[in-house]
């Protein structure tokens, strides 16, 4: 196989096609630009998972004049609920948050929302328990019991406002891919559709090179190496479109709780690390549509 | 070189078959004409010996190949060794003279230096040395066809097929074609040309096979175009 005259082949056959070719590498790109973002959504979903699941805990918040009266949780009824929240089964440690302290937590949390910080008073927070549990799964036999008692106001799981913000960057995610999927098959149609015309154009050379003993490979490699290049430029832009994304839009956007902690910072590295999969996504599906329509469409 | 038994192939879209029980074989270095008229099967004969269909019933030899039993990728290997010549000369125009012919060993893999070496030694035997550069649309169409000559029998072939090779040439430049695949038949090339041209059949005195109909009607070894008509 001569590579030199497979390449010029190659060049000859997507400047010949620019428009065409111009068409299939964007909608290639932005399909591979919302899988890339799907698949970034998935890091920061594990990442989160890995952050909060170790510190989930069960927060006991206490009924209003307690918080009031009681800021060091050493009268009834809180101490009496601090001992036996100790001694209930599956309990790890209990820790005693007073207003204040969640306060300054509060302040702490939005501090990226001045406005939010100024119309919060104090006493608008409760203060609670901070229940760390051998199982999270014990939840409910907690709740069931501490849940009545006096001086309780109400026993919150945090898995719960987890769910909901799992569920929704579970929705984020789906969406992501969904649109990425539609992409891809108007990028498929693209391509199989580059690939015709482009052996249409040169159905002249083709029926020589078939006359002549010319390989499968010989004349059909260049047509399917079309469509992997086009692939790979698409990916490069995807890829480029991701940086500029988290550089320009996703860094600003998500400042504040990704300050706060709450939502983990999308890394460079991490759109680096998800790049070959890009590629490694655009060169396959472009080679088998390539050879899909080759087999399909064009004469051996 | 060519041998077919009792070829019959019969078209999708025909009831009529395009060739019919046919029967012939063509020794080694021979010069053949196979005339008859439009529709009698002539192309399909040549199409047949490419490969580039098979027989409904019926076996095809060329050289040591079983064309009815040739898998699809060795049909590379055998084309290659069959060089083709049409009546609309089927060159590409946006390659020079030398380019359209080193395109049939570069699409084949050869190596640079090789092709380096012989197309300028084709371009010379076809008689058109000095004319490398030009583009075949700054050519005749004598010089055109022997283009298309060159890129058949660079490769050195077996047997050479040209299909109505003088069709689109006037009678002058239709003898200089003539003279120059006899040449090419003297390098033990075999050679089957499918033609209409009265007065080159005629005037060759080579075997002539008739089609009429899909049958061959005639198979004369020093024929004529028009005899027993």
């Amino acid at each position: 196989m001569r590579a030199s005259f497979v390449f010029s082949e190659v060049l000859t056959g997507l400047r010949r096609n620019v428009t065409m070719t111009i068409a299939m590498i964007l909608t290639t790109a932005i399909s591979l630009g919302l899988l890339g973002g799907g698949l970034l959504v998935v890091r920061m979903i594990d990442r989160m998972g890995e952050n909060y699941l170790d510190h989930l805990e069960v927060y006991v918040h206490l009924t209003d004049d307690v918080s009031q009266s009681d800021a060091t949780c050493s009268d009834e009824p809180c101490a009496g609920l601090q001992s036996s929240l100790q001694n209930a089964a599956g309990v790890e440690s209990v820790v005693f948050e007073s207003r204040e302290e969640a306060y300054a937590r509060f302040q702490q949390i939005f501090a990226g929302q001045p406005e939010l910080v100024d119309l919060t008073r104090p006493e608008s927070l409760p203060a609670s328990f901070r229940v760390k549990l051998e199982n999270p799964e014990r939840f409910a036999a907690l709740e069931e019991e501490f849940s009545g008692q006096a001086g309780v106001n109400r026993v919150v799981d945090q898995a719960e406002f987890l769910d909901r913000l799992f569920d929704l960057l579970g929705g984020v995610r789906n969406a992501t891919f969904a649109i990425a999927l539609v992409q891809a098959i108007a990028a498929l149609l693209l391509i199989s559709n580059t690939i015709q015309v482009s052996a249409f154009t040169r159905r002249t050379e083709v029926g020589i090179m078939r006359l002549v003993g010319a390989t499968r490979w010989y004349t059909q490699l260049p047509f399917l190496l079309e469509a992997v290049v086009a692939g790979l430029i698409g990916a490069l832009l995807a890829v480029g479109g991701l940086v500029v994304a988290k550089l320009g839009f996703i860094d600003r956007v998500l400042q504040g709780p990704i300050e706060a902690n709450i939502i983990p910072e999308l890394s460079l590295a991490d759109v680096l690390l998800i790049s070959p999969v890009l590629f490694g996504v655009a060169a396959a599906v472009s080679a088998v549509t390539g050879y899909v329509t080759l087999r399909l469409y064009v004469r051996n | 070189m060519i041998r077919l038994e009792h070829v019959t192939k019969v078209y999708k879209t025909s009831p009529r078959p395009a060739l019919e029980d046919v029967s012939v074989s063509v020794d080694k270095g021979e010069f053949v004409f196979l005339i008859g008229p439009s529709g009698s099967g002539k192309s399909t004969f040549l199409r047949l010996l490419l490969r580039e269909d098979v027989p409904t019933k019926g076996e095809i030899h060329v050289a040591d190949w079983d064309l009815t039993k040739l898998p699809r990728r060795r049909v590379p290997r055998l084309r290659q060794r069959i060089g083709c010549v049409f009546q609309d000369f089927r060159l590409l125009v946006n390659k020079t003279v030398a380019e359209n012919v080193a395109f049939a060993l570069e699409v084949i893999g050869k190596p640079r230096h090789t092709i380096r070496k012989v197309v300028p030694e084709v371009l010379q035997l076809v008689g058109l040395d000095g004319k490398a550069e030009r583009m075949p649309n700054e050519l005749s169409g004598g010089e055109q066809q022997r283009v298309a000559i060159a890129r058949a029998f660079v490769n050195r072939p077996l047997l050479l097929l040209a299909d109505e090779p003088t069709g689109n040439l006037d009678p002058d430049t239709s003898q200089d074609i003539m003279l120059l695949l006899e040449r090419i038949n003297r390098t033990g090339t075999t050679v089957l040309m499918a033609t209409h041209d009265h007065s080159i059949v005629d005037s060759m005195r080579r075997r002539v096979v008739e089609l009429q109909f899909g049958k061959v009607t005639r198979d004369d070894s020093r024929g004529v175009y028009g005899v027993g008509r």
